[in-house]
Parts: C-alpha cells; structure tokens; sequence
C-alpha cells in the first residue's frame, strides 16, 4: 500500500505555511535534514503541524510535534495514525 | 544634544526609495488611483494611495513575509533601506546601543481580518500560528530588532496619525539616555474590507472618484481624504556621534518636538494643536520668523482645515508662512504619514525647495494660507511639521538645517 | 530637568477577583485564585478554556450608558481605574491645569473584543470577506486603533498634556509606566496618568494562544491552572484587567502632603533580538535590563527586597527569568523573595505589568509580599524563594519588577519606599 502522505505532501505544506529560506533547497533531499537546520522554528512546526491536522484529520498532541525533528519523521508519524485510523 | 537623521527608507505610492519618492512630490505627481487590493464595489470610498510597486516577494524574504501583515513587509523593507544609506552594519555596533521604536496605527489589519474571518467561518483550529505575532501593534519594532540584531530599547507609540512624530520624540529621548542609534518612523498598511469599513465611520474619508481632485485640503470643496499605506523609517543618531563615525550624510536635524491633546468633546476649550507648535518651536529655540516651510496636517475637513489654518496663521501671521501638504499625492498613511513628512521636511531644508500640494484648485476663503501649489525655490533653513491623530492628538517637530 | 523623581500617589485596579484596589490587594494577600472556566464567551470548541476574567459591571462601577456603548471593555477598565486612581490621590483636580496633566497608556491587544464583535457582525459570522458596512457601529474606527484607550483615559482625567498609548505587547504596562515617568522626569507634565488596560478573553485572542499552544489545556481544573515555578504547570492563563497610577514630582507631592506609596527609580527595556515568541535559557537580555535599570536607580542587587516576576506559567519563560535574575543579581537573587502574582489573576498582556507594579507599591505600603499560588512541586530548575501559596510580611523597600513579551521585548522597573532624600 502506497504512503497516503509523502514527503511531497509535506514540502507542499511547508512551503504554503511558512515559507522557505532562501539557502534552503526545498526540492532536494531534505527527508533527513533537521527541521530546524532547514530553517523552521517552533511557530513554523506548529504551523505546520495544524495545517496536516486539518487537512488530513490526524490529531497532532504537543508530543509527536516534538518528536518530529526531520520532514521524514513527520511523513512517518502521519502515516502511521492514517493507519490507525 | 543634537539628533540627527542619517539614513532614511521609503515605502510609498510615491516610491520605494527616498530619491523616487521625492523626485515624484517636486514634480506634483500624486500617486493616488482605484482601490486594487480588494473588490471596493460595496464600499463609497474607491481611491487609495497603494504601495503599487511593492511586491512583498521582492523585498521580505519568504519565512518571515507568512508570518507578518503588509505593514511590517513595508516597515522591514523601509528599515533595511534606512541603515543601508546610514552605512551601518548593525553586527558591528554594541547590541544594546541600537534601539527601535516604530509608530503603529492599526497592526495588522489584513493579516488579523483574515485570521478572523477563518476563525468565524471555519473555526478555532483554523487560526494560524502565526496570528499571535502578526496582528499585534508591536510585531513590526519586534521583527525588525530581530532581523537586524538590535537588542537595546524597543518601543511602539500608537498616537494614530500623530504617530509618527511621537515616536521620533521619544527616540530623541533615547539617545540621550545612553542609544547610539534608533531606527524610528512608522508605516502603516490598513487597505483591506474591515480595514476600510472601521474607516468610513469617522466619515472624513473621501467618496470622489476623480483622483486629481479627490484629496484637496484647504480646498473651497474639500471633503475628506484619501487613505493610503506604507510611511518610512530612518535613523537618528547624536550628531558628532555621526560626524565621528563619518556617516555618510546627515539629512538634517531634529530640532524640536511637542505634544499635546485636545480637550474633552464639549469643553469649549481650545484645541491643542496652537500649543504644539509653539512648544515645538520654543523646545527648538527658535521663533516663529525662523520658520521658512510648515509641512502641516491637512486632513482635507473643513471644520479641521480651518483649525489648523488657525493655528498657522495665529503663529506666523496671515500669509506669513508657505504651507505645503505633499501627502495629498500619497493619502494618509496613518502611523507612517508623519514619519514621511518629516523625511520630506528634511530634503525641502536641505535642498531649498518646498514640495507642493497638489489637488487644490481653489483655496478656501477665509483661511489666509500661503499654500504652496507648484514647488518652490526658498532659501528655508527650518520646517515645521505639525501631525494630528484620532480623538485628539496633536504633534508639532521642527527640523533643521545642518548649513551653518 | 534633572532631579525630578516620579512618585505614585494614586492607584486604581480592576482586575480578576474584584474591582478595586481593595478587593486587588485582599486576593493577591489570600493568595486567591481568580482563574475560571471562561464564561465570557462559549468557549466549547477551543483548546484552552479557562481565563482569570473580571466580573464587572460597567454601569455599577459608574460608566454612564453612552459611555458603556462607547467604550470597548478594555476602555472601560481603564477608565474605571483612572478614576479610582484620581480619587486615591486626593488631588484637587480644580486647581491642575489641563495642558500640565499627561497620560501614558500602555495595551498589548487595544480593543480586539470590540473588534471582533463588530467583525462577526459586518462579515455576518464569516460570510463576507468584503466586510457590509450597513450595520458598522459610529466607534468601529476607534476599536481599530488603540490609541483610543488613551484618549478615554485623558478625557476622563481632563488632560490636554502629552498623551500617548504605548503598545508593546506583553511588556507595555511597564513600558508604558517607564514612558509616563519619562515625560514628568523631563518636566513635560505634572501630574501623569500612567497605566495599562486589556481585555482579550474573546474568540480570536484565545484561538491565537491556543494555535501556538501557549495556554494551559488544564481545563479540568480551573482553578489551579496557573502555575508558574511548579513542575507541572503546562502555558499560561489568560486574563484581563487594568491598573491606572497617578504621577507626581516627588517634591510637589511632598508639598501638598500627599500619601506617597512609592517612588519610581529606574526603568530599562532591552530586545533578545532573538525570536518573536522564543526564549533563550540565559536570561541575558532581561539581565541587562535589570543591570541599567538598577544603574539608573544608583542601587546595587543588595538593595532589592522582593522581586515580582513574569512567571507566567511556562515552562521556557520560568527558566529564562530565573536565569536573568541570577545573572544580574548574583547571590542576592537567592536571598530574596520571588512570586508571581500571574499565579492569581492570569496574565492580562499589556496590562499586567501595570497590575504588577500596582502590587510592588502595595507591598511596600503593607509591608507583605503576595505568594505564588499553586506551587506544590517546585520545578528543580527553579531554585529561588519563590514564595509558595503564603502572602509573607517582610519588609520591602525596594522592589524590581519585571515583564517578558513576545517581540522579545525584556523590561524591568525599579520601586523604592519614598522618604530616601
């Protein structure tokens, strides 16, 4: 079964919400690179963060916010409550 | 101590820089057309003075532009222009000698309406992150400290159209209590439905649809005025500190500052704005005669029209000044239109000529003004620029010439 | 002008718990909890939904009808403070002239609660983005800018002096304080009325914390939800109020044998430069705001008594002050007294500030610090007295109190017991 959210999804969403910087390839291989390190602080990932949860209806807590320090993270952690669900 | 301007940026219908900006007022271009930010067909007020060119992306690097109003797009943009023409590297002066304090009128009154709008259309999960740093008055002095690494006094004076010169009068305050430099100023950015509707109901909102003559204070037909965005920001600093440091131009002084408030509604008191100026001018040490330009509010009301003209003429005597208004090419900018006089003010004393006013075509009897309708030729070596805001208040400056 | 020093000689309040500087002082020394479940609005759908609100009634605490029509809540606290203030100073308002009195406002949010009222109604609940203007109110323009606070308060105190509205954020009631003391200092008015309003307990001010989740989610427990310096606490709670001081030269003062709570001797404010809602663990620019305020004060740390903190209850801003409080103190930061009032009566933005200082004069009047409320479990990371659940008599002559707020605005406020010559 193919991801229901991809990295793609993610890139999507990021730049919408909270821009990207200009010394930040956003279309390169980001997937493990720190979220922080590609230029979002803490109101860009809850930025980010509330606009998967309406989009995709997954519940974001203040945790799995913490937990996801890399855009792979976040496309694992959202994929796996798609399964839950 | 002696304040002085050394660098200034400008965002306005008149232009992005200071030289645009004041190239367009000498020669009496107004900048004023139809509302294009929004579909103005519901609304009697149709002309605006729009920041046209300004396109956020090209000034506002994206991760900060999603997360702040177009007032501090034009404020951010302003402030980097100002300390570039100071020639000042903000990483390569003390922190806590650098302060900041802007003029704010409204915040972010687009950014704040749409998140409201999601908020009652969409619901509470629908307001964005970013609504709790973007809508307050103070986001633009913050955005600006941090982008520009200035850790020393920040302030925000909110005094509406009054504003501008407020916040410079406290800056002047800061620098003798130990600011090397304060980036000061203010821009506003209000044109949007909710924005525009809170604005008609003061009713001094022009409802003329012919921009030539739309915006006419002193007019024998004035009737309001025309809004518009943007202002500018600029740096003052101590004027042998800026001598020493070989900044690479002192624009003029900063002279004198006052201000005072109206009396309540019913009082039959005077009104304050007389006493502004003449504290002005005495804070400045000077008299009335020294004065060779009053830039002055020109709200474009008859009843506050005369007002003024009263206050003028009961200062300089019956024609006894030339009085200009070239925010009649830009609109009102709220916390940013006395903050672009002042700058105006200051190339006027500079290079001794007065800016005209434009729009006028028939004086109003009565008033005695020597309004100044096509740029001038004077040897000025003081301005004085008066500022009015919302519920009463009153700011008087005067500027200076750095000639000996 | 050198030499003039501001002295506080008139307090008003109106803050969560009862209207008045009375029933202020009688929670704050309870060490009573205002905070609630929010019943200003029907808050069912949102994340945090308790608020430390004020139960007022603007026609009981004296506003006429077209006032009360006029004013948006925020303006009708700070009138009714002002006027309480007034009344305190015992001034005869006859004999001031109205061009020597000065007012220096200070609000984070304005009149947001009128504004969103109004937005509901033009937009018909979010149905129009070009906004009809058929319904809009005459007072919509003054609910935009929040200047028109400042222009109630010097109509109700008959000034034609300076008056300005300082609004930086969470730090405005000091900076406005600070500004207001700066125009009696440089001569520029008389008599000041300086202070601070807001009233945001309204849908879109609680949706914006609830989206950054700064606000406690404790929903269940009300009354304990606000916990500064304690393990468990978990954002902050929302409040409301106002607090207006009236200002004189000291020696003018004297002259008219005026009761004096204190003097004002130094104030600073300083920018982390850092991030706009984000807190560095080292405290270092609030340090330095404190370090200048205490310079300009000719004090030095042992001077300071008790301090009143942000503590606002998170976990980033209670680390961060405690942090700048040793930085600029040194020892002395664990030797005296620390409390957060917060812990009672919420954080009301910009207002508090001003609430704060009017409790830093109070303590000096009374002699009695106010506790911090509902610190059981002392967060280990904050190691100062932070005076846990107990109002506490000890004597306070010099009090430092200080204010964080978004912008990474940093501000600090020195008061001293008048009678030093």
């Amino acid at each position: 079964m193919s991801d229901k959210f991809t990295l793609d999804d993610l890139r999507r969403i990021m730049r919408e919400c909270a821009g990207e910087d200009e010394n930040v390839d956003l279309s390169g291989p980001i997937g493990d690179r720190g979220l922080e390190d590609l230029g979002y602080d803490s109101l860009a990932l809850l930025e980010i963060a509330s606009r998967i949860q309406r989009e995709y209806g997954i519940p974001m807590s203040d945790e799995s916010i913490a937990e996801m320090t890399t855009p792979n993270e976040a496309v694992t952690y959202v994929n796996k409550r798609f399964a839950t669900i | 101590m002696t304040a002085v301007v050394t660098g200034v940026g400008v965002a306005a219908a008149t232009g992005l820089s200071l030289s645009a900006h004041w190239e367009q007022v000498l020669e009496g271009r107004s900048a004023i057309g139809p509302i294009t930010r929004f579909d103005s067909s519901r609304y009697p007020v149709k002309l605006a003075g729009e920041a046209g060119d300004f396109h956020t992306a090209e000034h506002v690097p994206s991760r900060i532009a999603v997360q702040t109003d177009r007032w501090t797009h034009l404020g951010l943009t302003a402030a980097a222009q100002a300390l570039a023409d100071a020639g000042i590297e903000p990483a390569d002066q003390p922190e806590y000698e650098m302060a900041v304090v802007t003029a704010s009128s409204s915040g972010g009154t687009e950014f704040g309406q749409r998140e409201i709008h999601r908020l009652w259309s969409k619901g509470p999960d629908h307001v964005g992150a970013y609504q709790s740093i973007a809508w307050f008055y103070a986001a633009t002095t913050g955005q600006i400290s941090i982008r520009h690494g200035m850790r020393g006094s920040c302030g925000v004076v909110c005094t509406e159209q009054a504003g501008g010169l407020d916040a410079a009068a406290r800056s002047r305050r800061l620098l003798s209590n130990g600011a090397r430099m304060v980036l000061t100023g203010g821009t506003d950015a209000s044109l949007c439905p909710y924005g525009l509707t809170a604005q008609l109901t003061t009713g001094r909102l022009s409802t003329q649809t012919d921009p030539a003559v739309a915006y006419r204070p002193f007019d024998r037909q004035a009737d309001g005025y025309v809004p518009g965005e943007g202002g500018a920001l600029f740096v003052m600093e101590e004027e042998s500190a800026a001598v020493a440091r070989g900044a690479p131009q002192i624009y003029g002084r900063l002279s004198g500052f006052a201000s005072t408030f109206d009396p309540a509604p019913g009082s039959g008191r005077p009104p304050g704005l007389r006493r502004a100026a003449e504290l002005a001018l005495a804070d400045a040490g000077l008299g009335p005669a020294d004065i060779g330009v009053v830039f002055a509010d020109a709200v474009g009301v008859p009843e506050l029209d005369r007002q003024e003209a009263e206050a003028i003429t009961a200062l300089f005597g019956a024609r006894g000044v030339p009085v200009t208004a070239p925010k009649t090419m830009t609109g009102r900018l709220y916390a940013g239109g006395a903050a672009l006089d002042l700058v105006t003010a200051m190339l006027a004393v500079r290079d001794e000529v007065l800016p005209p006013t434009v729009g006028v075509v028939e004086p109003a009897p009565g008033y005695d003004l020597d309004l100044v309708l096509r740029a001038r030729p004077a040897p000025v070596t003081a301005a004085l620029v008066l500022a009015r805001g919302y519920g009463g208040f009153n700011a008087a400056a005067v500027v200076t010439t750095t000639r000996s | 002008m050198t030499g003039r020093t501001a002295v506080i000689t008139g307090i008003g309040v109106v803050a969560p718990g009862g209207t008045g500087t009375k029933a202020f002082w009688e929670t704050l020394t309870a060490g009573r909890t205002a905070t609630r479940e929010i019943s200003l609005f029907d808050a069912a759908d949102f994340r945090s939904r308790v608020a430390a609100e004020c139960d007022f009634d603007p026609r009981q605490e004296g506003l006429s009808p077209q006032e009360e029509r006029r004013m948006d809540r925020a303006a009708q606290f700070a009138v009714v403070a002002a006027r309480e203030a007034w009344a305190d100073s015992a001034l005869d308002r006859g004999g001031l002239r109205p061009e020597r009195i000065g007012v220096s406002l200070g609000s984070a949010v304005g009149c947001t609660m009128g504004l969103e009222d109004e937005y509901v109604v033009l937009s018909d609940a979010g149905r129009f983005w070009e906004v009809d203007p058929t319904y809009r109110v005459p007072q919509l323009y003054g609910y935009m800018v929040p200047s028109t606070l400042a222009v109630e308060v010097a109509w109700a105190s008959g000034a034609e002096g300076p008056v300005s509205l300082t609004s930086t954020g969470c730090t405005a009631g000091l900076d406005s304080v600070g500004a207001g003391v700066q125009m009696l200092v440089d001569g520029l008015a008389d008599v000041v009325v300086a202070g601070a309003t807001d009233a945001p307990i309204s849908p879109i001010s609680v949706a914006c914390f609830d989206s950054i989740r700064a606000t406690t989610p404790n929903n269940a427990d009300p009354e304990h939800a606000s916990r500064p310096f304690d393990l468990h606490r978990d954002g902050f709670v929302l409040g409301e109020g106002s607090a207006v001081l009236i200002l004189e030269e000291k020696s003018a003062a004297m002259r008219r044998g005026a009761h004096i709570y204190a003097e004002i001797v130094g104030y600073a404010n300083r920018s982390n430069a850092f991030h706009m809602t984000g807190l560095k663990p080292d405290g270092r620019e609030m340090a330095e705001a404190i370090r200048v305020a205490l310079r300009q004060a000719k004090l030095d740390p042992q001077a300071v008594d008790y301090i009143n903190a942000h503590g606002s209850g998170t976990r980033q801003n209670d680390r961060h002050e405690t942090e700048a409080f040793k930085r600029s103190l040194g020892e002395r930061a664990y030797q005296v007294p620390v409390s957060s009032i917060k812990s009672m009566v919420g954080h009301s933005l910009g207002a508090i500030g001003s609430i704060e200082i009017a409790a830093c004069a109070l303590a000096i009047e009374h002699r009695v610090v106010p506790p911090t409320a509902n610190l059981h479990h002392p967060d280990p990371e904050c190691d100062l007295d932070y005076v846990p659940l107990t109002a506490r008599e000890h004597d306070v002559d010099t009090v430092l109190s200080v204010g964080s707020g978004f912008g990474g605005f940093q501000s600090a406020m020195l008061l001293t017991r008048s009678g030093r010559a």
